[in-house]
């Protein structure tokens, strides 16, 4: 038994492969950054930094004739999601139900997913993240308020990016009443601004709750690079008599290698 | 041509159990090589001759290793269990042990759909999941 203490949980293989199915299914859908950062792990529980190849000089070194320096590292963040499930729910579950309400694990998947996208996007200085968005080295452009706007942007930070020496493929992470308006627009003439936007960036559109504004990235590799501890996970905390305690966790750092391969929008 | 790696009727096998044949078949003869080059160099006195063969025997490790790395990304009690004696100090014997006790204890009881021991969802990477 690991740290999880998933066999504590006083609930069947089944509800287990129930809720697992359902957190992976609810995650895979929100969690955008995955869909375009570089992705290194899991490298496990017990993996706590991410060398960053950087020292720090020390004032004073243990004895005369000795000059020292000290390894900088950037520290794994863990973030946490508790939800609760209904035993009588679970329960329901084994005779056979299939429509257990599983809304609070629906709910702490989607914080989960979006405090992931918000770190890697926008940055958490408390953790000592910068996102993609703080990072970028270019003047941030605005989306405009209408969706037909968003071409002539989106083909201004390809430019940029192209006149900085970056390649594509590129990718455009999308907040969540941007991604509504590209999908629900059609431009003159009926053209979809989805698949408009698809051609600019030679790459895909990604819902990216958390997102704010949009983003245009490389998708080449190498630019963006998020470390894995423990990989998403369920635990669990507790039980009483109505409900079992579980909990959403994971460890992880990010790091922007190259601060000119993405251009933030906004609206 | 011998078709050998297989045991079962290759044309019964799905395709990705036939790449991981093929790929576990090559696993075996990079180790063989490496066994091969050890004893000519245990023996051979030239040293340009010695040069060339310890140039060969390090790409075969490095075949090796990434035979390696290709079979345990697609089999994660293995993964699992290899990330448990790998690279470790201690004995490992008892690390083998350990670790084979963990994977399996994921495998049976924690129902987890990625059996790789560390109880996660086994989500990793989504790139490429994108349109």
């Amino acid at each position: 038994m690991n740290h999880l203490l998933r066999p504590l949980a006083p609930i069947s293989d089944s509800a287990w492969k129930l809720l697992d199915t359902e957190a992976t299914e609810r995650l895979t859908a929100a969690l955008a950054a995955r869909k375009l950062v570089d992705f290194s792990g899991p490298h496990g529980w017990e993996h706590s930094s991410t060398n960053l190849g950087r020292i720090t000089p020390l004032a004073s070194a243990p004895c005369e004739g000795i000059s020292a320096v000290q390894r900088r590292v950037l520290p794994l963040a863990e973030v946490r999601a508790d939800f609760s499930v209904s035993l009588a729910e679970l329960r329901d579950h084994d005779r056979g139900a299939v429509d257990v309400d599983l809304g609070d694990l629906d709910d702490a998947a989607h914080r989960i997913a979006r405090a992931e996208n918000i770190a890697v996007f926008h940055g958490w200085s408390d953790a000592g993240i910068t996102g993609i968005a703080e990072a970028s080295s270019h003047d941030v452009l605005s989306l405009g308020d209408h969706g037909d706007a968003y071409p002539r942007a989106v083909a201004r930070a390809v430019e940029l990016l192209l006149r900085s020496g970056i390649s594509g493929p590129y990718a455009l992470a999308l907040g969540r009443d941007e991604y509504t308006r590209v999908v629900e627009t059609a431009e003159h003439g009926g053209y979809p601004l989805w698949d408009h936007l698809r051609q600019i960036v030679e790459g895909p559109l990604v819902w990216a709750p958390g997102v704010r504004g949009a983003i245009v990235l490389s998708m080449r590799g190498g630019d963006f690079r998020y470390a894995s501890g423990q990989d998403l996970s369920i635990g669990y905390d507790r039980h009483d008599a109505d409900s079992v305690h579980f909990y959403l966790e994971e460890s992880f750092s990010f790091l922007v290698a190259t601060p000119e391969a993405a251009v933030a929008l906004t609206s | 041509m011998g078709f050998d790696q297989y045991h079962e009727p290759p044309d019964e096998l799905p395709a990705d159990t036939r790449t991981f044949a093929r790929l576990c078949a090559s696993l075996t003869e990079e180790a063989e090589a490496i066994g091969w080059y050890q004893q000519r160099l245990a023996v051979e006195p030239d040293p340009e001759a010695r040069a060339i063969m310890l140039d060969a025997q390090g790409e075969e490790f490095k075949h090796f290793s990434m035979d390696l790395e290709f079979l345990l990304r697609r089999t994660p009690t293995w993964r699992a269990i290899a990330e448990g004696i790998l690279f470790r100090g201690g004995d490992i014997v008892e690390n083998g042990e350990e670790a084979e006790a963990e994977a399996t204890e994921g495998e049976a009881g924690a129902g987890g759909p990625e059996p790789d021991g560390s109880g996660s969802l086994g989500i990793r990477s989504l790139k490429g999941a994108a349109r």
